[in-house]
């Protein structure tokens, strides 16, 4: 549009409205005089427009001459049973059950159901231990015990922790609950009010609970332990309340408190120690946990631990990724808040931190670095490493030495316009300027977007095919820094966010990912974030289920689909498969939608806000037509 | 007669106008006692007298409503309801309400707190405050007039994001019919 056009656009619009003809008019006449003034006023709006300045952003790097590559290193021998939600101590989510396979996994058929009566985002996993399934459920956090080996899965029994009805408003993103551990005769598992309790895995009753944080301070719980030798190791949620995070090991006999490790504050209450060794120069220093933050700040910092633990018995070291420092609006907060947004290594019998690699420093996005860590030995420059692998949510597939803490590769695994890589050298992100959140003013196309690339959906690796394979979002979002006032208990964000579908227009991906070239092999799109776990198995066949409500079943190799099956609401649990009483082979998976992505419909919001479910809402607009909400488990078989 | 007509219309216009313009810092007294009015259910058995509800002056004055987004904000509702449409706790902008519509319910909701998660701000708010966010809190959904209400939030819109970044044809896995994945060989 030119200076005439505008001129008779007014001329148009006079007519219409006679009262404000002589405003128009004296445009006309200022536009016809100086027909300049129309281009400075255009270049003017563009100033204040981030999308003027876009850099490009990276995608994934595809493999072009992939060749399937059986897994080398050693895995954990499978009983057959599921008792934890990542499989093993290394958290490859893979079964060695194979009578499920490429060839038959169209036949197969659903073998029974279980309800839950609750409505809210089931993201647990089962647990399958000495012919019995264990389900916990959403707030109110009920564990069902359901014999199989009678028809039909009947309750054995089911336990009521009673979590407190308030605690349902410090949940940031609905009420979920990701699972439970079983060790030496008991199921652990977390309430949403901050208890973690043992119950007896045959009776059901109670054999202790311990109570390890405050909701009135907007501490809440929702990760599945990890059980190490004696321990069961727990963490916090709460990073949009301006809670200060943590890990606390518990004795498995008499839930006492062993250790207490915070992500913020001096080096005593980090267990930073002596053996402390971070492997780059910015890790190094007397207590950074206070100094990379402003006075006080680090007290109501974040860095909780609400996703992933992993264990290697080797190297007797724990690994878990710290969440996102708050307030979101990172203006508020100079310094690179140590020790957030990173991972840990730590000795699991005291708790004593051994390194630490902070993905984001500073982190500008809601980025948190709590998602799983696989544990693999894999071939990197011809030597045999001892790895671990995480998706971060900003983006990149990191490849760390898990022994050091030296980052080996990070490529993007989505799309990612907010760094353009990782210095190997100095393990620093390299951040880009035009994308940084400022206060008050709107950043315009973020990606990856607040739950990042990936969030706490989990990956899983199968050592058959040498992939990974990896649930994730594509999401950009719209970013504005505003006033932060922290009251406790109440959200301390600080920061409106609109998300939408990142670039090609899908919001979510299915990735298989080969972790030794760093490179994208094969990829499904979907509609919708893919917001449940994934599960490789010896069939070759590898599970996930979408939003909307499909579960599916894909060849390994090339992702094309075997079988698909829509459950009555959207999927964001976690697939697992045990082998049954009757020798055969299962596939169990919670559907029920909710979660952060899926909270428009387990809440019931308002999308015309784009801010509703802090920006998420915007992006999901349209799944309440696909979906609807209900907790059910569903359990397949062959025929 | 046209005259007169004319004239009590402005006359009018000019009174509206002015409790709409009104800044009254101080409480007004006979809100002090909100619980009277609260009905939380529409039945009354054996025709028991229903109580009148009580009316907010705020939600006739543009600069209550106005001071009432303000303290919205900076009370953090923001960050459990976002601008209406709602997160932690139940949108705002909807027509639905699960503790009543009315000036005292809302009122009640704020500072008794309800089971669920909504936190009691009794003593945190000064009652005048809480007044204005009521107001605030009803013009989300368009229950007042809207001559005092604000404009809906728009600045995080702007040009559509989505469009500016080339559109290509998602392959979407679903429903049946084998959607082939896009796989390198
Ligand atoms: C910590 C989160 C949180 C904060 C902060 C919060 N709310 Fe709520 N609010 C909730 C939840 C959760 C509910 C639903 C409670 C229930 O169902 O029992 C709710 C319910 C409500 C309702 C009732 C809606 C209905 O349908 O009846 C209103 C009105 C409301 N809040 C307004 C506010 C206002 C105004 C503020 C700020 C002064 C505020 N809230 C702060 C979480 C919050």
């Amino acid at each position: 549009m030119g200076a005439g056009e505008v001129a008779s656009l007014l001329r148009r619009r006079m007519s219409a409205s006679p009262q404000i003809a002589p405003l128009i008019r004296f445009g006309q006449v200022l536009l016809r005089t100086f027909p300049g003034l129309f281009y400075c006023l255009v270049l003017l709006s563009g100033c204040s427009d981030s999308r003027n300045h876009i850099s490009q952003g990276k995608h994934p790097e595809q493999e072009s001459n992939y060749q399937s590559q059986a897994y080398k290193g050693k895995m954990e021998p499978d009983d057959g049973q599921w008792i934890r939600p990542a499989k093993d101590l290394a958290s490859t989510r893979y079964s060695s059950l194979d009578q499920i396979n490429t060839g038959n996994a169209k036949t197969l058929k659903l073998a029974w159901t279980f309800s839950t009566g609750l409505v809210r985002g089931h993201e647990a996993a089962p647990l399958v231990v000495n012919n019995t399934m264990y389900l916990v459920t959403p707030w109110p956090n009920l564990l069902y015990a359901l014999d199989l080996t009678k028809p039909g899965a009947p309750v054995k029994w089911t336990f009521d922790p009673q979590p407190a009805p308030e605690s349902q408003g410090v949940a940031c993103c609905d009420v979920v609950n990701r699972g439970a551990a079983y060790a030496a005769g008991k199921i652990f598992y977390n309430t949403l009010d901050d208890y973690t309790v043992a119950v007896d895995a045959n009776t059901g009753k109670l054999v202790w609970k311990m109570r390890l944080g405050d909701i009135h301070k907007g501490e809440t719980m929702t990760m599945a332990p990890l059980v190490v030798k004696d321990k069961v190791i727990v963490g916090n949620s709460g990073g949009e309340f301006g809670v200060r995070g943590w890990v606390t090991a518990l004795d498995v006999n008499s839930g006492k408190i062993v250790w207490r490790a915070y992500s913020t504050g001096p080096d005593s209450d980090v267990l930073i120690g002596p053996n402390f060794k971070p492997f780059y120069a910015q890790d190094r220093g007397k207590d950074l946990g206070v100094s990379s933050w402003p006075p006080d700040a680090w007290k109501i910092g974040g860095g909780t631990m609400w996703g992933w633990m992993s264990y290697d018995p080797d190297l007797n070291l724990l690994y878990h990724g710290t969440a996102n420092p708050g307030p979101w609006n990172p203006d508020v907060r100079p310094g690179d808040n140590k020790w957030t947004a990173g991972i840990f290594a730590r000795n699991p019998d005291t708790g004593e931190a051994r390194w630490y690699y902070q993905y984001n420093p500073h982190d500008l996005y809601d980025y948190d670095g709590i998602n799983e860590n696989v544990l693999l030995d894999l071939p990197i420059n011809g030597q045999t490493r001892k790895v671990l692998i995480n998706a971060e949510r900003n983006g990149h597939m990191y490849v760390i030495d898990r022994t050091s803490g030296e980052v080996l590769s990070a490529n993007p695994y989505g799309y990612v316009n907010t760094a353009t890589g990782v210095d190997l050298k100095t393990g620093i992100t390299q951040a880009v300027e035009e994308k940084k959140p400022r206060f008050g003013a709107v950043v315009r196309e973020i990606c990856p977007a607040a739950p990042g690339a990936k969030d706490w959906q989990p990956m899983a690796f199968s050592p058959r095919t040498g992939l990974l394979y990896v649930p994730h979002n594509n999401l950009c979002m719209d970013m504005e820094g505003v006033d932060a006032n922290y009251i406790a208990g109440t959200p301390y964000v600080a920061a409106n966010v609109r998300m939408y579908a990142g670039p090609g227009g899908h919001a979510g991906e299915f990735t298989a990912w080969d972790p030794v070239a760093g490179k994208e092999v094969w990829k499904i799109k979907d509609r919708f974030p893919v917001w449940s776990g994934a599960l490789a198995t010896a069939g070759d066949v590898v599970f996930f289920g979408t939003l909307d409500g499909w579960f599916k079943a894909v060849d390994a190799h090339n992702g094309s689909e075997l079988w698909q099956f829509k459950c009555g609401s959207g999927i964001i649990g976690q697939p697992i498969s045990y082998r049954g009483p009757d020798g055969k082979q299962y596939i169990a998976i919670f559907s029920g939608v909710g979660g952060w992505a899926g909270a428009i419909v387990a809440g019931r919001l308002d999308a015309r806000d784009p801010t509703a479910a802090l920006g998420f809402a915007n992006a999901m607009k349209d799944l309440p037509q696909y979906t609807t909400k209900g907790g059910t488990l569903y359990v397949f078989t062959l025929p | 007669m046209k005259i007169h007509l004319i004239l009590s219309t402005v006359l009018l216009l000019v009174l509206v106008a002015c409790t709409r313009e009104t800044r009254d810092f101080q409480q007004p007294a006979a809100l002090s006692e909100p619980a009277s009015g609260v009905h939380m259910s529409e039945l009354h058995p054996g025709g028991a007298p229903v109580p009148k509800p009580i009316t907010n002056p705020f939600e006739s004055n543009a600069y209550g409503v106005s001071e009432g987004k303000r303290l919205y904000e900076s009370y953090n509702c923001v960050g459990c309801h976002a601008h209406g449409g709602g997160g932690i706790g139940p949108p705002l902008i909807d027509l639905k309400w699960i503790y009543g519509a009315e000036p005292a319910n809302v009122y009640a909701t704020i500072v008794e707190g309800r089971p669920n998660g909504m936190p009691s701000f009794r003593g945190k708010i000064p009652e005048n405050q809480v007044w204005e966010i009521v107001a605030y809190v009803r013009s989300l959904s368009g229950q007042l007039s809207k001559d005092v209400s604000g404009g809906r939030e728009d600045h995080m819109y702007g040009k559509k994001a989505e469009s500016s970044t080339p559109k290509e044809n998602p392959k979407i896995s679903r429903p049946l019919g084998n959607p082939v994945p896009e796989h390198k060989q």
